[in-house]
């Protein structure tokens, strides 16, 4: 029996693959089961190879794996795509009807099932029903009970009426009765259900979802992938909460109208992917110099230029530490799960607005459309704190004006934070710009203002570094000779190689570090272990420069730029070849 | 609102770096006037310029303002009026700003119909970058990087306007004071996009389209009783009109829906709770079972 299932379905882009995997992996979520999700696919919008991975398991998953055991295959290229991780043992589900599927024969050891997956959905009420045939069979094969389909079916289709709900459970049916009659075949599968409540949701959700909590309520961008999910999560949502989505003509506008939302007093978010951060960079310099919180989202993607854009990497670190002419206080934050996603998008919120600055809020490509299942805790409303820093009122106002009764928005204090008028504020009246201005928000060349207010606006990052928590999160062995350090996605399968590392005897310290600017001292984590590693999605290594550059020691680096994803065990190959 | 609120209220004590003579004195002093006659107050005024000398605008009025990038004050000002429609959202700009390195942004401010009133301030040169040829320049004008003249016809704003569905398409002369601070008070009254297309003369490096040439030339619409700015066939021909150029509102059309209005955005969403989530977020939780 296996303690986990790993299940996919591939075929072209326009086969309905992603309804199809999302529509199982609910299902297994909804039985109490856990779930991670994975996809493979082009920047195309119909044809080509695209695939949906589910990977399943009583315990919490945490990554991918190079190991298939169930295949839908809706070409025969997924059949070849995924030839490597089909093992002895592997069952392909595919239909023997379609004309490249017609002398088809299963690679040797894998159990090879032909099921007459559009005829039987005709018999069902549509040809367009011949995924759901599929998931019907998958349940039989992996002895999962079918009535788990049935909730996330409905919840799929009830938007189109009860018959179609109906004729989809019978397709579902008539998958599973097929394999149960015509194939006397006993499978090594046994998916156990359990009570436990699991949500199902990816980065881009999750973000969505914190920015929400968080209060946002202006939320402007511009179509790119693989950051449109939070735009697309947020329109429709967002409006019940009173707040407003603009899709803008170009990522210009977008973090332009972002900005505006954000001087007239709104939480304000904007989100893109690297190429359209070269875009807002320009603005990014203004939101700073004015002092306004800002949230800017970026879910990296292969770079430079249009790079690959469906495909996985981490090579925008130093974009958002450095990007911009001229010399920028900023944030930068990087969850490291999807849950983290939305607890990191609540502390973006917050942390702009009370140091008045922009935040980057960062998620990789595998993150951002990665599912992944939680325990509704994760994600407790209750525990959202909101703070909106320095905002005065009509009745402290006057504690922050000149003696002509003007309101200075960019008062020099000793934290670098000035008060914050809201539009419509009485008496609180002022401008700001983007160029070096006065305390009042006026335009200066005064070699001492420019000096006193470059000061103030680089005092903010000090306070906050001394007031905020900006820590890792810890694993492993605390004592360990081995430090592994990482920073985005890579926590969830660094976690999982550890389990591989610990078959081989080597234990290691693991710290994952959320934050990349302010970001901790690792120093002394540095100082007592033996070997450190940093691993990362890049080619260059830009976390491991930081570290070196923070510490003054030389790190060793496990890097990944093919635009996928680590796996656990290949994982923990490169760091004990690295250790050795 | 006040009702006592002086056109002076919107006057900062910074003194304008204009040059002498500059139109921008009188596109600004007719926007003041005309937010003060339509009852507003600079609380609850927001003023969003972008780069040059129109950028300068924020400094020398008294209200909230931002002064952004070149070409980005619309979006700003879409931002600011979808977070606080109760705000007053004007946004000024000049020829190079909106409709050379803005005018993708022009556009969509102007079809999307968002509530707020863009004045231009139109000298037909880049003035404070010295003397290069703007997107309204003539063709045959020569300037520091069109010797031989720009060889390009100008931009039309009007019709780039009407053509996008603008729902208020008007023209203005810095100098006809009364009339400038009229127009403008139509522009804010309406509801939906205002474009105010007003023409300010730079003295220091247009020596061609001056204040004597938009004098003798300009032609009124408010004086011509058969004119009707609601008839769209009526404002295409002035406005493609080669012959001449007018001032006044060429075109409204007042049934035109508002973005607010068509998406229902209301309420100043500077309002938020402070003690957590808001309230019915555990829902968005649920959603993911």
């Amino acid at each position: 029996m296996h303690e986990d299932l790993n299940w996919a379905i591939g075929g072209e882009a326009g086969d309905g693959i992603d309804s199809t995997g999302k529509i199982f992996a609910q299902a297994l979520s909804r039985a109490g089961r856990h779930v991670f999700t994975s996809k493979d696919f082009a920047s195309r919008i119909r044809g080509g190879y695209t695939a949906y991975k589910v990977r399943t398991s009583v315990d919490k998953v945490r990554s991918v794996v190079d190991r298939l055991d169930v295949l839908i295959a809706l070409t025969e290229r997924t059949v070849d795509e995924n030839l490597d991780e089909l093992h002895d043992g592997s069952v392909i589900i595919y239909d023997g009807e379609r004309t490249e599927f017609s002398d088809f024969e299963a690679p040797d050891d894998v159990t090879g099932l032909d099921v007459p997956l559009k005829s039987l959905a005709e018999d069902a009420g549509g040809a367009i029903m011949r995924n759901i045939v599929a998931l019907g069979a998958v349940c039989e094969v992996a002895d999962f009970p079918i009535e788990n389909l049935d909730e996330s079916l409905e919840k799929k289709f009830g938007g189109k009426g009860e018959k179609i709900v109906e004729n989809n459970k019978e397709a579902a049916r008539l998958g599973a009765e097929y394999v149960e009659e015509e194939f006397d075949l006993a499978f090594d599968f046994d998916l156990e259900t359990t009570d436990n409540d699991y949500v199902l949701l990816n980065g881009d959700e999750a973000i969505g979802m914190g920015a929400i909590a968080a209060g946002c309520k202006f939320y402007a961008g511009y179509p790119i992938t693989p950051a449109t999910d939070v735009m697309t999560y947020l329109k429709g949502r967002i409006e019940n909460f009173g707040g407003h989505v603009v899709q803008a003509e170009d990522e210009l506008a977008a973090i332009n109208m972002a900005l505006g939302a954000a001087r007239a007093g709104a939480r304000s978010m904007t989100a893109t992917s690297g190429p359209g951060i070269d875009l807002m960079t320009e603005t990014f310099g203004l939101v700073a110099t004015s002092e306004t919180p800002l949230v800017i989202t970026n879910v990296m993607r292969s770079g430079p230029s249009t790079g690959m854009p469906t495909k996985q990497e981490q090579g925008d670190l130093n974009q958002m530490l450095y990007g911009g002419h001229g010399e920028i206080p900023r944030f930068v934050l990087a969850p490291t799960t999807v849950a983290e996603c939305f607890w990191k998008t609540i502390e973006a919120f917050n942390l702009a607005e009370k140091y008045q600055t922009p935040v980057y809020l960062t998620a990789d490509l595998a993150m951002a459309v990665t599912e992944q299942t939680f325990e509704p805790e994760k994600f407790d409303m209750d525990a959202v704190e909101i703070d909106r820093g320095k905002v005065v009122d009509e009745d402290e106002i006057s504690k922050w004006q000149n003696e002509k009764d003007q309101f200075k928005p960019h008062a020099v204090t000793a934290d670098g934070v000035s008060p914050r008028a809201f539009p419509g504020t009485e008496g609180g009246v002022h401008m700001s710009t983007g160029l070096e201005h006065d305390e009042l928000g006026r335009r200066t060349e005064d070699v001492d203002v420019r000096v006193e207010q470059v000061d103030k606006r680089q005092q903010k990052v000090t306070t906050a570094e001394e007031e905020e928590d900006f820590s890792y999160r810890e694993f492993g062995n605390p004592d360990s000779d081995n430090l592994v350090i990482s920073w985005g996605s890579n926590e969830g399968t660094l976690i999982e190689a550890m389990d591989y590392l610990d078959q081989e005897d080597v234990d290691v310290r693991l710290l994952s570090v959320p934050y990349i600017f302010p970001r901790p001292d690792l120093t002394e984590d540095i100082e007592a272990a033996e070997e450190v590693v940093v691993v990362e999605c890049n080619a260059t290594g830009q976390f491991a420069d930081l570290v070196e550059h923070d510490t003054l020691t030389r790190v060793k680096r496990v890097n990944k730029y093919n635009g996928v994803q680590f796996k656990a065990d290949e994982l923990a190959d490169d760091i004990q070849e690295e250790l050795a | 609102m006040s009702s006592n609120v002086r056109f002076t209220d919107f006057k900062s004590d910074k003194q304008p770096t204009w040059c002498p003579g500059c139109g921008d004195f009188g596109t600004m002093n007719g926007m003041m006037k005309a937010l003060a006659n339509t009852g507003n107050s600079p609380d609850d005024t927001f003023v969003v310029a972008g780069i040059g000398c129109s950028g300068k605008i924020g400094t020398y009025m008294r209200s909230y303002a931002l002064h952004g990038v070149h070409g980005r004050a619309l979006p700003v000002g879409t931002g600011v009026k979808l977070a606080n429609p109760d705000l007053e959202v004007m946004v000024a700009g000049g020829d190079g700003d909106g409709y050379s390195i803005g005018v993708g942004h022009f556009i969509h401010a102007v079809r999307r119909n968002i509530d707020i009133t863009y004045v231009v301030m139109d000298n037909r040169i880049y003035g404070l970058t010295k003397g290069q040829a703007s997107p309204t320049s003539r063709s045959d004008f020569e300037t520091a990087t069109t010797p031989e003249g720009s060889k390009q016809p100008p931009v039309n704003p009007l019709a780039l306007a009407l053509s996008a569905g603008g729902s208020f398409i008007a023209q203005s002369f810095s100098s006809h004071a009364q009339r400038h601070t009229e127009i403008i008070e139509e522009a804010i009254n309406h509801d939906g996009f205002s474009l105010v297309n007003t023409f300010s003369p730079c003295v220091t490096f247009n020596d061609v389209d001056t204040y004597d040439y938009f004098r003798d030339s300009l032609v009124d619409l408010g004086e011509e009783e058969d004119y009707d700015p609601s008839d769209r066939e009526q404002a295409k021909d002035k406005i493609l009109d080669s012959e001449k150029e007018y001032m006044g509102v060429l075109y409204q059309d007042d049934d035109a829906q508002s973005y607010e209005q068509a998406h229902g955005v209301e309420g100043n969403m500077a309002d938020i709770d402070t003690d957590g989530a808001p309230d019915g977020a555990m829902d968005l939780v649920r959603e993911f079972y």
